[in-house]
């Protein structure tokens, strides 16, 4: 095993939900009574599981609950999960922004944590002028940053630019500005969150592999959280999956990000809900999803030569006009595969009457290829109003195709789909 | 990763040999003063330094030349308002020079309180993103404002000279060498008024209205526009049990040659600032390290 540069113990925080301030003070009251008479804060114990779907009905929810891990030294983690899945809150308690409620982190070195771009650049300020205070801001001293001061300038591409005020800069130029500075920390723990999405993908490639190269060469670790899962497949070759404030798993990315994606249901080709539970919106309320074959059946295998069929059954309460009904396709990387909507087949202007209605759509065969996916429907009145937005169904295709030679050999056609192209070869004069 | 599938051990007991070079626990010493932590930092605490006074003046004509503006003009109306026209005494001494020495130390003080007491607002954004000792932000202001000290001062240095040379009464006297000391009682009661301010108007907003304001009355409140000398005795007591005016007066005292010098009156001074400086440091602490979840 190698050193551990970081080890998180039964780390929970709680946060106060609703208006901080009115009434704070008789809850701090409280709070400080019971911490006289040595007794544990009397708000800890009600703190709810932050589920954020659910309304809530506590004041107070535990942001992590019982967080457990550890890193070796050199290492490049990723730590993935949805939104509100507590990533950002363990990365301000690792960061020393904020304090954890319950347990501790232990810390083998530096850490520095890149968490937005441009932290404490000031708008006024020379680029050059911005390095030096913006790297102090993360911890290091002027001889450091003056000994790789060039090198931050290269890596940022800013050269030009170094003696005009950063406020002139380009988004693209602040963070490449940023990130420069953050990359080249004499750090041994570098935390970074969600920086990438700013710069072009040219950047984005050099950043990400700059912080291959910290972790290989130089021997840092590396904490990258993202949503961007291609980014954390190329970089990590372990994650971390976090969902409602605790680590769900661990291990290698691959797997972890497979899970990530059907997290919270197995592939269930049919979603439907209770009359009182059903996604609505407006005079819209969703009856239930299915992907189906072509009979119909949400049980047999989908083979990825056959067609799908998706039906969304819906309910309008009252005449609804310029309804659109549409669904996006993603993959098991949570890659957008694509979107579609009906709204080519409906008539602009037309109004759907109240009742029950069903949405079809076929999915051609030879299209995707095997794997799992999810789907999110979501209906809306296009510039006025959304209805649904993200119901989730996943389903999983089989690979049953046969080719003119029998039944295909790879388990696993590689790229991300595989459709049935027409291809013909003949001979020509032309060069 | 290795061991990241372990289980819950409900001990915190990392017993295996490695050397934690910190470890991050929800509570933190009342008294803890990360002096080892300030003292790296160093080099940020000087570059927010440079940071403000360069940023101040960037796209002014004028630049640092705003810090004489300032306190010349207040001196002016003060002399127009409050020597002419209210005709309030300042114990013989030429007007100009004697509320020149008042604002120059009052701002001195009224710039480390307001401008610290905005800590935590101010700088939230910043705050929420990265760690350092968050008292550094603080120092940066008041060392910015003995930057501006020193600079208004050298104004005060040439009408004092000025007079001293053309009238009987303003004469400079070994008291200019407790200037450092009057300084450092300054800049603490700033420091730590401006921290306990910020600190709570992280939770409670209010302060910062009673902040707009306050600082204005608590000029009033010091022998700024008026010797001590000139006080009725009802209201002495209270003017003198604010620990500003002793730093006042015996600046005053110092360079001008008429004040209300008493040792006495600064260790008094002196006492209120060391007590007020540690229960700064108490509230500081607590707010530091969660401050983010309720600013």
């Amino acid at each position: 095993m190698s050193t551990p540069a970081l080890r998180v113990e039964n780390v929970s925080k709680m946060y106060r939900l609703g208006e901080v301030g009115t009434g704070s003070l008789s809850h701090d009251l409280n709070r400080v009574w019971a911490r006289l008479r040595g007794r544990p804060d009397p708000y800890a114990q009600v703190g709810a599981v932050n589920d954020r779907a659910g309304e809530g009905t506590r004041d107070f929810v535990w942001a992590l609950r019982d967080i457990d891990f550890e890193v070796g030294q050199g290492e490049i983690v990723g730590i993935i999960g949805r939104n509100g899945a507590g990533k950002s809150t363990l990365l301000k308690l690792l960061s020393r922004v904020t304090a954890p409620t319950e347990g501790k982190i232990f810390i083998n070195g530096r850490i520095a944590s890149l968490l937005e771009v441009g932290t404490g650049f000031h708008q006024d300020l020379t680029g050059r002028e911005n390095i030096f205070l913006n790297g102090a801001i993360l911890g290091m001293n002027k001889q450091e940053i003056r000994a790789r001061f060039e090198e931050i300038v290269e890596f940022s591409g800013c050269a030009k630019y170094i003696d005009t005020p950063v406020k002139r800069y380009s988004s693209g130029m602040h963070v490449r500005l940023a990130f420069a500075v953050a990359a080249h920390l004499e750090t041994d723990i570098l935390i970074v969150d969600e920086v990438l999405a700013v710069g072009d993908a040219e950047f984005q490639q050099k950043c990400l592999g700059k912080m291959k190269d910290l972790s290989t060469k130089g021997h840092r670790t590396v904490l990258f959280v993202s949503h961007n899962m291609a980014a954390v497949r190329q970089l990590c070759p372990h994650s971390i999956l976090m969902n409602q404030g605790t680590v769900v798993n661990s291990g290698e990315t691959t797997a972890i990000i497979e899970q990530y994606m059907t997290l919270g249901s197995a592939a269930e080709r049919e979603v439907s809900w209770a009359a009182d539970a059903r996604p609505s919106g407006g005079a819209l309320a969703l009856n239930s999803v299915r992907v189906c074959d072509r009979n119909g059946s949400v049980e047999t295998p989908l083979s990825s030569a056959d067609d799908l069929f998706i039906n969304i059954h819906f309910e309008l309460a009252e005449a609804v006009a310029n309804l659109r009904v549409g669904i996006s396709v993603l993959n098991s990387e949570g890659v957008l595969l694509f979107l579609s909507s009906d709204f080519a087949a409906a008539k602009p202007g037309g109004t759907r009457s109240p009742g029950k209605h069903v949405s079809r759509v076929r999915l051609p065969g030879r299209m995707l290829i095997a794997g799992r996916y999810s789907l999110e429907v979501h209906i809306e009145i296009p510039r006025t109003q959304t209805l649904v937005d993200g119901v989730l169904c996943n389903f999983e295709i089989a690979e049953m195709a046969h080719d003119n030679w029998g039944p295909m050999l790879e388990s696993r056609t590689p790229g991300v789909i595989h459709p049935e192209l027409e291809w013909q070869t003949f001979m020509t004069s032309e060069s | 990763m290795t061991e990241t599938d372990r289980t819950a051990t409900g001990q915190p007991a990392p017993q295996d040999n490695v050397q934690w070079t910190r470890v991050i626990q929800p509570q933190r010493g009342l008294f803890s003063v990360p002096l080892a932590e300030i003292w790296a930092y160093r080099d940020l605490l000087l570059l927010l330094v440079r940071r403000d006074f360069v940023a101040l003046y960037k796209q002014t004509v004028l630049g640092p030349i705003w810090f004489i503006i300032q306190p010349v003009m207040m001196t002016i109306v003060f002399t127009i308002v409050f020597g002419n026209i209210a005709n309030i005494s300042t114990d013989g001494v030429p007007h100009t020079v004697f509320y020149l020495a008042g604002i120059t130390m009052w701002t001195f003080f009224a710039d480390a309180f307001t401008k610290t007491s905005e800590t935590f607002i101010i700088n939230a954004n910043i705050f929420g993103k990265v760690y350092f000792p968050r008292v550094i932000v603080p120092l940066s202001v008041v060392l910015s404002g003995l930057l501006k000290f020193a600079v208004q001062f050298t104004i005060l240095i040439g009408f004092v000279a000025y007079f001293a040379a053309t009238t009987e009464i303003v004469r400079p006297n070994w008291a200019v060498l407790l200037l450092p000391l009057l300084l450092l009682m300054m800049g603490a009661l700033g420091l730590s008024l401006g921290m306990i301010i910020s600190a709570l108007t992280t939770k409670y907003r209010d302060l910062r209205f009673l902040m707009q304001f306050g600082v204005q009355l608590l000029m009033y409140a010091t022998p700024v526009i008026y010797p001590v000398s000139s006080l009725p005795d009802a209201y002495r007591v209270y003017i003198l049990a604010n620990p500003i005016t002793p730093i006042v007066e015996t600046f005053r005292y110092a360079f001008v040659g008429r004040g209300d010098f008493d040792l006495m009156h600064l260790a008094y001074s002196g006492g209120v600032i060391l007590t007020l400086l540690i229960l700064a440091t108490v509230i500081f602490n607590q707010v530091e390290k969660n401050f983010m979840d309720t600013v």
